[in-house]
């Protein structure tokens, strides 16, 4: 599910909001590469979940912790409060119970972290207009192979976050890997997300 | 020359003998003066001692892991699938080392050998041994060949709990517990399972209460039953079905009680091959071993409090077809591993094989234990 989005531009923005010595759950944590980065960079401890074969087998050949499983049947291996932050990065919009999900992830974790490709970006809503469904870096699958269900916009994620009990800490917004000031759900490709239970 | 074995495979193998003298408290209470454990090995232990891995066997099988006899191409080891050069478990970089369990019939000290009390068989009177006393064993053993701390030690099912049981009794002597197919105890399910065969054994008019050595005869017939029961539950109802299916052997039926069905067929033929080799006192303890199996019940049924010494890192597979150790008995495992904190990667394999798919070549599988092997062999290199 995370292949999402190939160059990880959100890598660094994540890095730079894990303490050091943290531990970190990576919820859909592909071949593991974000969780070994962390590792390198910050010396956290943790896991990852992932349920396709070929990930978990990548999670194993990268020395990431991968415990293999549907994130969508809940966390129910992990205890309420056992993590400093449970990531999701490009994941979110391939869940189907996205509510459900990011309850669980503060459930277990004092801090969620989540990455999703802005929908809003001005790429995505000319190819839109244009009469197609958007392909990028960022979203670079075909309408009919996409793993992704609820896709959104920066918008979207925030009222969703307003309404459900989610207390937003910190936002930086990405295109081609530089911060974006201005007019966000419009010029930032990616949105990277530091949230708490409110 | 065509030897007819595989080219990646160890090769001929030499069972070896270690005899310890040094008295042992089972968890029974009972004592063994003396025993032997019969062992093999492949591969070289290096010059520091740190890439030994233990292979725990299951119910069934022996230290005859890896590898074939001489004179005897088609005595394969039972792992021979995942143990050898170049493979899984590559005895290239690692020294491998197989052991016949205390109690076993394949050498090692069990109910066939001599009682030195009595000058005759033990018979029923070796004690009921368990998961933690072949630990036990094993540890001895390992200190007989100079290894402190392995690299790994790996099993399946049964072996499987020993790899577990070894991660918290000896924490600081596992880097790392490969746990395939296992479960942290036996359901009362399973219990039943193993009920049915010891009774199938036990009630054979040649049992003679276990001292069929002194009568010229062995309960065949119970230990046929036995096996088939077992057999039963190491295959999935989809691999039975499609092995099997209604197939008939003679394309009719015959309105009579011979074999008919070709499962009938398979698990007549499983239960003879096993009477022929195995003996029926050692799978009495085999099977209770398993029953026995129960390390959360020493902390008020708390399997995380149970693991909690284990320092060691792991990984736990389990199969998805695997109705006999479920995956959630593997996810039990792992819930109690992460509430430790420990290091610990889990893999649920999509095999269609049932319990015995621990045994057999899935690439998924191997693949994986390949990779994790892989990582060890660098941090002893």
């Amino acid at each position: 599910m995370s292949r999402n989005g190939l160059k990880r531009a959100d890598f660094d923005a994540i890095a730079e909001w894990i303490r050091p010595g943290a531990r970190v759950l990576d919820l859909g944590c592909g071949d593991g590469v974000l969780l070994k980065y962390l590792k390198g960079a910050r010396g956290v401890s943790g896991y990852g979940v992932e349920i396709d074969d070929d990930d978990v087998l990548g999670c194993v050949t990268n020395g990431v912790n991968v415990i293999q499983s549907d994130l969508e049947r809940g966390l129910t291996e992990f205890e309420t409060g056992s993590f400093d932050h449970v990531i999701l990065s490009q994941t979110l919009q391939a869940v189907k119970n996205s509510e459900r999900v990011i309850n669980d992830m503060l459930r277990v974790g004092r801090e969620g972290i989540v990455t999703f490709p802005n929908f809003g970006y001005w790429k995505n809503r000319l190819q839109v207009l244009g009469g197609h469904m958007p392909v990028s870096d960022n979203l670079p699958y075909q309408w009919h192979d996409t793993p992704n269900v609820h896709l959104c916009t920066i918008s979207d994620f925030e009222n969703f976050c307003a309404g459900h009990g989610v207390k937003i800490l910190e936002r930086k917004v990405l295109t081609n890997a530089k911060a974006v000031s201005a007019l966000p759900n419009l010029l930032g490709a990616l949105a990277v997300y530091r949230f708490q239970r409110a | 020359m065509d030897t007819g074995i595989a080219p990646r495979s160890v090769g001929i193998v030499t069972p070896q003998t270690a005899k310890f003298t040094e008295p042992l408290r089972l968890s029974s209470g009972a004592v063994i003066d003396a025993y032997e454990l019969v062992y093999e090995t492949y591969g070289r232990l290096n010059a520091d001692r740190s890439n030994a891995v233990l292979v725990c066997h299951a119910l069934n099988a022996s230290h005859h892991v890896a590898g074939h006899y001489a004179g005897d191409p088609a005595s394969a080891g039972w792992w021979d699938n995942m143990i050898g050069p170049g493979k899984p478990l590559d005895t290239e970089r690692f020294f491998v080392i197989g052991v016949n369990n205390l109690g076993g019939c394949h050498g090692s000290t069990g109910p066939q050998s001599t009682n030195p009390a009595t000058g005759k068989p033990w018979g029923a009177d070796f004690p009921v041994v368990t998961v933690e006393d072949w630990v036990a064993t094993q540890a001895r053993l390992a200190d007989r060949l100079g290894i402190r701390q392995f690299a790994a030690v790996m099993g399946g099912s049964l072996g499987a709990m020993q790899a577990l049981a070894w991660s918290y009794h000896f924490p600081d002597r596992v880097r790392h517990a490969i746990v395939i197919a296992c479960a942290p105890n036996l359901s009362a399910q399973n219990i039943a399972f193993n009920e049915v065969a010891r009774q199938a054994i036990i009630t054979d008019p040649d049992f003679h209460e276990g001292h069929y050595y002194g009568y010229a005869t062995r309960p065949t017939r119970g230990l046929r039953v036995a096996r088939m029961i077992g057999h039963i539950t190491y295959l999935s109802d989809d691999e039975m079905a499609s092995k099997f299916g209604r197939q008939l052997k003679n394309g009719k039926l015959g309105y009579s009680f011979e074999t008919e069905f070709e499962i009938e067929s398979y698990l007549r033929h499983q239960g003879r091959k096993f009477s022929d080799y195995f003996d029926a006192n050692t799978y009495l303890r085999i099977t209770k071993a398993l029953d026995y199996f129960d390390p959360a019940s020493a902390h008020g049924g708390n399997l995380a409090a149970a693991l909690a010494p284990a320092r060691a890192h792991f990984l736990v597979v389990s199969f998805t077809t695997d109705w006999r150790f479920s995956s959630q008995r593997s996810r039990e495992i792992v819930k109690a591993l992460l509430d430790n904190r420990c290091e610990v990667s889990y893999a649920e394999i999509n095999a269609p094989h049932g319990h015995d798919a621990f045994l057999l070549e899935d690439p998924r599988y191997h693949r994986l234990v390949a990779a994790y092997f892989d990582r060890v062999g660098r941090e002893v290199e």
